[in-house]
């Protein structure tokens, strides 16, 4: 899992309000070289929670992500866009968990699919 | 692989002519996951149809509710790979052993989609709204039991309750949800699904549609269909006529005709 699915998913367990982020348990972290594509990542950072994606990051073990919103003249300097690429595309979260801020409530995170399947009395 | 002398004597070198897809040798399987089928090769035919529109969308974001083996989503990501510019993809299923062997499937024609095992695309509706410019559909299609419906494994591949409504009746909302103002849909439904009312309760929702592929084999008749919203601008890639009203208009026309017909068709029987 990419930090980008992350940072795009909620707990849906019904009856949640505050479902974002996730918390993130790490078991395993491993790397993957993306190409490197400047006008995906111009596209995406409006969309992106600066905060969960620098927070997420950090507990993926890279903190070079400004933990303050970046003012959107950082998409100029090829160095912040490599930093943005590689927490978002090239870290993933191979073995692990992904808990419900508001609940607790765990969703594993195996070869690196999470798994979102509710149980009955949560949906 | 082909070469390519253009006028001013550099060459090109194109690995993949005609168009790649998935390899039904590289594709995995597994005893509880859908094998690739007919109606799967009719949804890659579909994109393939539309392949060159496609590669013109430049979707940032593409995504398939229930990838199965995972043959339509990488050939989806085949047809699209581009070295600079490759949209990002996503790959759903409600089946954790699909998810597993649709990652394997990705991996060995050496492309990449973001998995989750969950209902449709549940966990991704409130961040991903509005930002899906393709999403692919070969839903669980045929009429069943309504009890059949949901209950996991290879059943779940197929099994779609009343009219074979059931699933796809949830997904169409979802799919209306998560598709951006550009977004196109392209779904697979059988005749007895009655394609024709599906159409036009997306019609109600603001979108065009067409039939991109149509396929009789012994047993079904299978649409591949493809819907736009048609509010705004959106043309769907270069269909229409000189404006959009009257294009969309006569598109509208068409595949009432041709589904009306099939309905008919399929009635008499
Ligand atoms: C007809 S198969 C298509 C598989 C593959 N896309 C193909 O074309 O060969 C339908 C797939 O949808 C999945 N599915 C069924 N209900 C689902 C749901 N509620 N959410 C997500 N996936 C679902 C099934 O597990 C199955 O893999």
């Amino acid at each position: 899992m990419r930090l980008l699915t992350h940072n795009m998913l909620s707990s849906n367990i019904k009856g949640v309000i505050n479902g974002f982020p996730l918390r993130i348990e790490v078991e395993k972290v491993i790397e993957k070289q993306v190409d490197f594509n400047p006008d995906f990542l111009k596209n995406m950072f409006s969309k992106i929670d600066w905060k969960a994606l620098a927070d997420a990051s950090k507990i993926m073990g890279y903190a070079e992500l400004p933990e303050e919103v970046p003012d959107a003249s950082v998409l100029d300097s090829d160095e912040f866009l490599q930093k943005f690429h590689h927490a978002l595309l090239e870290l993933h979260l191979e073995e692990g968990a992904l808990v419900c801020p508001e609940t607790g409530r765990r969703f594993p995170v195996n070869k690196g699919i999470p798994n979102m399947l509710l149980h009955e009395d949560e949906v | 692989m082909s070469v390519i002398w253009d006028a001013k004597g550099s060459f090109k070198i194109f690995d993949d002519m005609p168009p790649r897809i998935a390899q039904i040798r590289l594709v995995s399987s597994h005893p509880q996951v859908y094998a690739p089928c007919d109606d799967s090769y009719a949804l890659v035919d579909a994109l393939l149809a539309d392949r060159k529109k496609l590669i013109d969308h430049h979707p940032t974001i593409c995504m398939e509710v229930g990838s199965g083996s995972g043959y339509v989503i990488t050939s989806l990501a085949l047809i699209l790979k581009s070295e600079s510019n490759s949209p990002h993809f996503f790959a759903t299923d409600v089946n954790p052993h699909a998810t597993l062997v649709t990652r394997d499937t990705l991996e060995a024609h050496e492309v990449h989609a973001e998995l989750l095992t969950t209902n449709i695309t549940s966990g991704l509706e409130k961040r991903l709204a509005g930002m899906v410019d393709v999403m692919v559909v070969n839903p669980p299609y045929v009429p069943t039991p309504e009890e059949e419906v949901g209950n996991g494994g290879l059943s779940a591949a197929w099994a779609g309750g009343e009219n074979g409504r059931a699933v796809i009746d949830k997904i169409l909302p979802v799919a209306d949800n998560l598709l951006s103002e550009k977004g196109w849909l392209y779904m697979l439904f059988l005749a007895a699904n009655d394609p024709l009312q599906i159409c036009l309760e997306m019609r109600d929702r603001g979108y065009g549609s067409k039939i991109v592929v149509q396929r009789s084999t012994e047993e079904e008749t299978l649409h591949v269909i493809k819907f736009w919203r048609e509010s705004e601008n959106q043309m769907e890639g270069s269909e229409g006529g000189s404006t959009p009203k009257s294009g969309s208009q006569k598109g509208w026309n068409y595949i009432f005709s041709q589904l009306s017909r099939l309905t008919f068709r399929e009635t008499r029987q």
